[in-house]
C-alpha cells in the first residue's frame, strides 16, 4: 500500500463506470483523471445525468468503479475490502447531501453523535453539542428533523459532516433543496467550516454561482470531463 | 480521529434498539413478540400444569407416580434409594393361588399390600356384593381380606365368613369395588383378594419357584421421581421393569396422548401464528431501515458491524420482550387456572420452570428464525443509497428467509410434539397449505383486474391498491387467511373436532365386559339381554393360543431386549375371527381378507403390537393352540382404537379357520343402573360366566376427555390472540406506502371520503379473498386433523366458507379501516416530507 500523500488528498485514475441495461451497456463516465490537492476546494459541474452523483460515490469509495481507480491519500480504494472502505470513510470522509439523509427517529443531537459512535470517539454526546452549537443550533438538540426547518436540518447535517473532522468532504448539491437566501448561509457556513479544519471539499452543483466559492472546477459532460 | 478504536457493536445494538424503541419502530415487533411469548408460555404454563394434573390422575392407575415390577423379591436398595430421595414407597406380591371354602375351591389372584397402598388413587368397597360402595380407608387389617363379588358368589359366602388361603384362615370383611391398579388382564378369570403383606408369611404360600409378581410402588415430588426413575433404570436386572404413568392401561394412554396433542396443537398454532406476524413486522422494520444501513455504511459502519449491531438489537429486544411475555404468560395461567378451578383438576400442580425457558426459548427463537433474514439482508444495503435512494441492494435471499422460517418451525414443533416424523408432516402441510393459498391469491387478484373497469371511483382505488401490489397483497391475503382459518378452527370446525372426539366415547359406550361364555350359552345370552332391553350383544370367539414362532424360529423371551416384548410373546394371545374389521380398527398395511379367503391360514395383527414384536407383513406366525401347531401368515396391520372400550384383538383371522377348536366368547355392553341391579339373575342364569366392570375406567376417560377440551378452548384464545397480531402487523406492514399514496392522491385533490370509501373498498376485498380461502383451507385441515391426528370421522360442514368470508370481510374489513385510519388523518404534507 502506498504512504498517505499529503500533496494529494483524492486522485482518479482512468476512472470508468459503465452499467448493463437492456439495450446493451451504458457509460456513465469514461476515462475521469484528476489530482485534488489537500485542503483544496474543487466544484463538480454539470447538467443533471452527467455523472456527478457516481462520480462523488466513487471518490467516497460507496461504489466501485468499473475501470480505473481512486485514491484517498494514496490509499488505493480498490484495495480494501467493504469493510476497509467503511474504515477510512469513518476515518476520513465527511458527507452532506442534498436531501440531508438525517435519521428521523433520531434526535439532532444523536445524529451528529452517530459517525462519532462509529468512530470509538469518548464523550460523542458533548462533542456533538459542541458541533451542533458551531452551526447554530445549540437550541435544537433535542429535535427530530421533522421538528427543522430544511435550513436546520442541512445545519445539522453540515455538524454531522465535520464533527469526526474528517479530511474530505464530499457534498452533493447541498442547495438543491433550500432557498436562495438559506443556501447563501449554508454554504458560507461550509466554507467557513472547511477552511477552520482545513479538510478538502469536493461539491458536486450545477450552480455557477456556487461553484465560484470553490478554488477548483471539474466540469462533467455525458460522463467525461471537459 | 485516526486511529480511534472501533466502536462496540454491543454498545451501537443498545443504543439503536433505544432510538428505534422511542421512534416507534420496534413497538409492532415487540407487541407480536410478547403475544407470542405471552400465549406461549402461558400455554406453556397451563398445560404443564395441566399434564402434570393429568399424570397424577393417570398415576391412580398405577396406584403411584413410579413402579418397580419384578419376578424375584424387590432388592432393599431401591426402596433405599427412592426413600433417600424423600418419595414415599409401599409394597405388593401378587400371585395366584387357590381359595378354599368348606368343599368349594377357586383360583384367586391373591393382592397382598403394605401400609400406605394405593400411593395415588382409592379403594373403594362395599359391605356387600352390588351395593352402593365408598371410598375405603386403609387396607385390610391383619387376618381380614376384602374380595371382589366374584369370589363370593364362587365360594358362595358372604361378608364376615372366613376362607382358608394357604396355611391361614381369613375372615371377609368388605367388598372390593374398585382398585386403582387393576394392572394386568382385564380378563383375569381368576377374582382378586386383597390381603395385608404382613399376613403373607404365615400362608406359607411363596416358596422357592413361586409366581410371584413383586411391586414396589414409588410417589413423590416430581422431579426427584424422575431422577429416580434415570437411577433405577441403569441398575435394572433381568425380570425387572419399571412402570411410569404413562405405561398404564392401553385406553387411558391412548386418551392421554390425544389429549397431549390437542393441547400440544394448540400452543403450536398460537406460535407459529405469532411467527407470521413477527416476520411480517420485521419486513417492515427492514424496510423502514433501508436509510439507517446507507448512512450507517456511509459514515463508516462495515458490513460485519451493521449485521453485528442488528443480530444484537433483535436479541435484546427478543430477551427483553420474553421477559415481559413469560410474567405476562405467568400471571395469564394462574388468571385461568383461578377461573377454572372449579372445572379442572380439583388442584392443579404449580408451575414448573420448565415453560419459563420455553418461553425464552420461542421468543429468541421466533425473532431470530422469523425476523433475522429480512434484517439481515439490510447489511446489503449499498452506501450508495445516500445518494441515490432507489438503490436498495438484494432483498433477503429467498434460501435464506425460507430456511430461516423453516428451522423456527422445525424447532418450534419438534419442541412442542417431540416427534421428528409429526415435525415433517406438519411442515409439509402447513408449507403446502400456504403454498396453496398463495398461488389460490394470485389468482383471485388476477380475476379482481377484471372487475376494476365496471365499479365506480372508490372502488376502483380499492381493487386497484390490491393489484397495484400484487406480491404485498398476496403476503397479505395468505396472512390475514391464516389468521381467519385459525379463527374458524376455533370457532365452528373446533367444535366439530371436539364433538368429534367425545362421540369416539359416548354416554352408552360399553362399560360391562362378559368371558367365558360358553358357545351353548350365546343364544341363551342374546336372549337375556334383548329381555332386558339391552339390545342382543354381539358375542366375539375367543381361542387361547401361545406364539410359538415368528418365521420359522422359536420364540424366546430372551430375543427381545424391550421388557414389554418379552412380556408379550410369553403370554398368551387370544385369537379370534371375524368377516369384517370392526369400526374401530382401521387396516394400515395388507389387506382385510375377502369372502374367498374365509378358511386360509392369514392373520391380522394389531400395529402396535407388531411394532414392538418386530413382525412385519407377510411374516408367519406359528402358534400352538390347544396342542396344536398353526401357522399363520400376517395378511394385514390394523390400527386399534382401544379408547373405544369396545371388544378388540391383537390378532384376528378369517372364519373357518378356528372354528372347530374349544373357544369361549366374550362381548362388551352398555348397561345402565336399571339393567345393572339384573346383574345377579345373569350370574345365577350362567354362573360360569364372569362380569368385570369398566364403568370406573371409562369415567376416567371420560374426565380425561372433559377436562383437557375445557383447557383447549381457554388456550385457543391465545390463539386468537396471536391470530390478531398478524392482522394488525399486515395492516402496518404496507401502512408507510399507504401513507405517501394517499398523501399524493389528496395533493392531487382526492377528497377524504373517496379514499376512505376506497381503503374500505380494499379492505373488504381482502377480507372476503382471505375468508373464502381461510373457509376452505379450515375445512381441508380439520379434515386431515380428524382423519390423520385424531382419528376419528369428520364430516364436511359448506357453511365453513361462508362464514369466513363474512368474517373475513367484518374482521379485515374494520380492522383494516381502523388500522390505516391515521392515513387519512394526517397532514399530507408530513407524509410527502418524509417520504411516507
Amino acid at each position: 500500500m502506498e504512504a498517505p500523500s499529503s500533496e494529494n488528498s483524492v486522485q482518479a485514475l482512468g476512472l470508468g463506470m459503465q452499467v448493463r441495461t437492456g439495450e446493451g451497456p451504458l457509460v456513465i463516465l469514461d476515462d475521469i483523471n484528476f489530482c485534488i490537492a489537500a485542503g483544496s476546494s474543487v466544484a463538480l459541474l454539470g447538467a443533471s445525468g452527467s455523472g456527478k452523483t457516481t462520480l462523488l460515490g466513487l471518490l467516497a469509495g460507496l461504489d466501485r468503479p468499473s475501470a480505473g481507480r481512486v485514491l484517498v491519500h494514496g490509499r488505493d480504494l480498490e484495495a480494501l475490502d467493504e469493510d476497509g472502505r467503511a474504515q477510512l470513510r469513518a476515518e476520513n470522509i465527511g458527507f452532506v447531501f442534498q436531501n440531508f439523509q438525517l435519521l428521523h427517529g433520531l434526535t439532532a443531537q444523536e445524529n451528529v453523535m452517530l459517525p462519532l459512535e462509529l468512530a470509538g470517539v469518548e464523550h460523542p454526546r458533548a462533542q456533538a453539542a459542541e458541533f451542533l452549537a458551531r452551526v447554530g443550533l445549540e437550541r435544537r438538540l433535542g429535535h427530530y428533523p421533522n421538528q427543522l426547518s430544511g435550513g436546520e436540518q442541512q445545519r445539522c447535517a453540515i455538524a454531522r459532516a465535520f464533527a469526526a473532522r474528517p479530511t474530505v468532504l464530499i457534498a452533493d448539491e447541498p442547495t438543491g433543496n433550500l432557498d436562495a437566501q438559506t443556501g447563501a448561509r449554508i454554504i458560507e457556513l461550509l466554507f467557513e467550516l472547511n477552511r477552520a479544519q482545513g479538510a478538502t471539499l469536493i461539491m458536486a452543483t450545477h450552480d455557477e454561482a456556487l461553484a465560484g466559492h470553490c478554488r477548483e472546477r471539474l466540469l462533467l459532460q455525458a460522463g467525461r470531463l471537459v | 480521529m485516526r486511529g480511534a478504536r472501533s466502536p462496540s457493536s454491543v454498545k451501537l445494538s443498545w443504543r439503536m434498539l433505544w432510538r428505534d424503541w422511542r421512534g416507534g419502530e420496534l413497538q409492532m415487533l415487540a407487541a407480536a413478540l410478547l403475544i407470542a411469548v405471552t400465549s406461549v408460555t402461558a400455554v406453556g404454563f397451563f398445560v404443564d400444569r395441566v399434564e402434570r394434573g393429568l399424570q397424577y390422575q393417570a398415576a391412580e392407575l398405577i396406584a403411584a407416580d413410579l413402579v418397580l415390577s419384578a419376578s424375584k423379591r424387590i432388592r432393599p436398595r431401591f426402596e433405599q434409594q427412592a426413600r433417600k430421595r424423600g418419595l414415599r414407597t409401599a409394597h405388593i406380591s401378587q400371585f395366584r393361588s387357590v381359595a378354599v371354602a368348606g368343599e368349594r375351591l377357586q383360583l384367586v389372584e391373591v393382592k397382598a399390600v403394605s401400609a400406605h397402598y394405593p400411593l395415588r388413587g382409592t379403594l373403594r368397597s362395599a359391605t356387600a356384593a352390588y351395593v352402593t360402595d365408598r371410598p375405603a380407608e386403609g387396607i385390610p387389617a391383619r387376618g381380614r381380606a376384602w374380595v371382589q363379588p366374584r369370589l363370593l358368589q364362587a365360594l358362595g359366602l358372604r361378608v364376615g365368613e372366613r376362607f382358608q388361603l394357604g396355611e391361614s384362615q381369613f375372615t371377609i370383611t368388605r367388598v372390593l369395588t374398585y382398585e386403582p391398579d387393576p394392572g394386568g388382564d382385564l380378563f383375569s378369570v381368576a377374582p382378586r383378594l386383597l390381603i395385608n403383606l404382613d399376613d403373607l408369611p404365615a400362608t406359607r404360600l411363596i416358596q422357592a419357584g413361586a409366581l410371584v409378581n413383586y411391586r414396589l410402588l414409588i410417589a413423590g415430588d416430581a422431579p426427584a421421581v424422575a431422577a429416580l426413575r434415570d437411577e433405577l433404570a441403569l441398575q435394572l436386572r433381568p425380570g425387572e421393569t419399571l412402570l411410569g404413568v404413562q405405561d398404564g392401561r392401553p385406553e387411558l394412554r391412548a386418551a392421554l396422548e390425544r389429549a397431549q396433542r390437542f393441547l400440544g396443537l394448540a400452543a403450536l398454532i398460537s406460535a407459529l401464528l405469532a411467527g407470521v406476524a413477527i416476520a411480517t413486522a420485521a419486513r417492515r422494520f427492514a424496510r423502514r431501515h433501508l436509510d439507517t444501513s446507507a448512512i450507517l455504511r456511509c459514515l463508516g459502519a462495515g458490513q460485519s458491524l451493521v449485521i453485528r449491531a442488528f443480530s444484537l438489537e433483535m436479541l435484546w429486544l427478543a430477551l427483553l420482550a420474553s421477559s415481559v411475555g413469560v410474567l405476562g404468560g405467568l400471571l395469564t395461567q394462574s388468571l385461568i387456572a383461578r377461573l377454572l378451578e372449579h372445572l379442572l383438576l380439583a388442584e392443579l400442580p404449580p408451575p414448573s420452570w420448565r415453560p419459563l425457558l420455553g418461553g425464552y426459548a420461542t421468543g429468541v427463537i421466533l425473532l431470530l428464525g422469523f425476523a433475522l433474514p429480512p434484517l439481515l439482508a439490510l447489511r446489503h444495503v449499498p452506501p450508495l443509497r445516500v445518494l441515490r435512494r432507489n438503490a436498495t441492494g438484494p432483498d433477503a435471499r429467498t434460501w435464506q428467509v425460507y430456511s430461516g422460517v423453516l428451522l423456527a418451525m422445525a424447532t418450534l414443533l419438534y419442541w412442542q410434539l417431540g416427534d421428528a416424523r409429526l415435525v415433517l408432516y406438519v411442515m409439509a402441510g402447513m408449507l403446502a397449505t400456504v403454498g396453496l393459498l398463495g398461488v389460490a391469491a394470485r389468482g383471485l387478484i388476477l380475476l379482481l383486474g377484471r372487475l376494476r373497469a365496471r365499479v365506480g371511483v372508490a372502488w376502483r382505488f380499492g381493487l386497484a391498491n390490491i393489484a397495484r401490489r400484487p406480491g404485498a397483497s398476496v403476503l397479505q391475503i395468505v396472512a390475514f387467511g391464516l389468521a381467519i382459518m385459525v379463527l374458524l378452527l376455533l370457532s365452528s370446525v373446533r367444535d366439530d373436532l371436539l364433538r368429534d372426539w367425545r362421540r369416539s366415547l359416548p354416554p352408552n359406550a360399553p362399560n360391562h365386559f362378559l368371558i367365558n361364555v360358553q358357545p351353548d350359552q350365546v343364544a341363551g345370552m342374546r336372549a337375556f339381554f334383548a329381555a332386558q332391553g339391552a339390545g342382543a350383544p354381539q358375542l366375539h370367539p375367543l381361542v387361547r393360543a401361545r406364539l410359538t414362532r415368528v418365521n420359522e424360529h422359536p420364540v424366546s423371551s430372551e430375543d427381545y431386549p424391550d421388557e414389554r416384548a418379552k412380556h408379550l410373546v410369553t403370554r398368551e394371545f387370544n385369537l379370534s375371527w371375524a368377516d369384517q374389521p370392526q369400526a374401530d380398527n382401521r387396516i394400515v398395511a395388507g389387506h382385510w381378507w375377502t369372502a374367498e379367503e374365509h378358511g386360509r391360514p392369514l392373520l391380522s395383527l394389531e400395529s402396535g403390537l407388531a411394532e414392538t414384536l418386530g413382525i412385519k407383513l407377510h411374516d408367519t406366525l406359528g402358534f400352538e393352540v390347544n396342542g396344536r401347531r398353526l401357522t399363520f401368515t400376517v395378511s394385514s396391520l390394523r390400527q386399534v382404537e382401544w379408547d373405544s372400550f369396545n371388544v378388540n384383538f391383537f390378532t384376528l383371522v378369517p372364519p373357518g379357520v378356528l372354528d372347530t377348536q374349544p373357544a369361549s366368547y366374550i362381548t362388551s355392553l352398555y348397561l345402565d343402573a336399571t339393567q345393572k341391579r339384573r346383574l345377579g339373575e345373569l350370574v345365577k342364569q350362567f354362573p360360569n360366566v364372569t362380569v368385570i366392570d369398566i364403568e370406573a375406567i371409562m369415567n376416567r376417560v371420560r374426565g380425561i376427555m372433559d377436562r383437557v377440551i375445557e383447557a383447549v378452548e381457554f388456550i385457543f384464545l391465545f390463539t386468537l390472540a396471536a391470530g390478531l397480531a398478524v392482522l394488525y402487523a399486515a395492516i402496518q406492514a404496507n401502512q408507510d406506502e399507504r401513507r405517501y399514496e394517499s398523501a399524493v392522491l389528496r395533493t392531487l385533490g382526492a377528497r377524504r371520503a373517496v379514499l376512505w370509501r376506497g381503503l374500505v373498498a380494499e379492505f373488504l376485498t381482502l377480507g372476503a379473498l382471505s375468508g373464502l380461502l381461510a373457509g376452505l383451507a379450515a375445512t381441508a385441515l380439520a379434515w386431515v386433523l380428524a382423519e390423520q391426528v385424531f382419528h376419528f370421522d369428520y364430516r364436511f360442514n359448506p357453511r365453513v366458507a361462508l362464514i369466513g368470508i363474512v368474517a373475513g370481510m367484518v374482521i379485515v374489513g374494520s380492522a383494516g379501516v381502523l388500522g390505516t385510519r391515521s392515513v387519512l388523518s394526517r397532514p399530507p404534507a408530513l407524509s410527502l416530507r418524509q417520504g411516507g
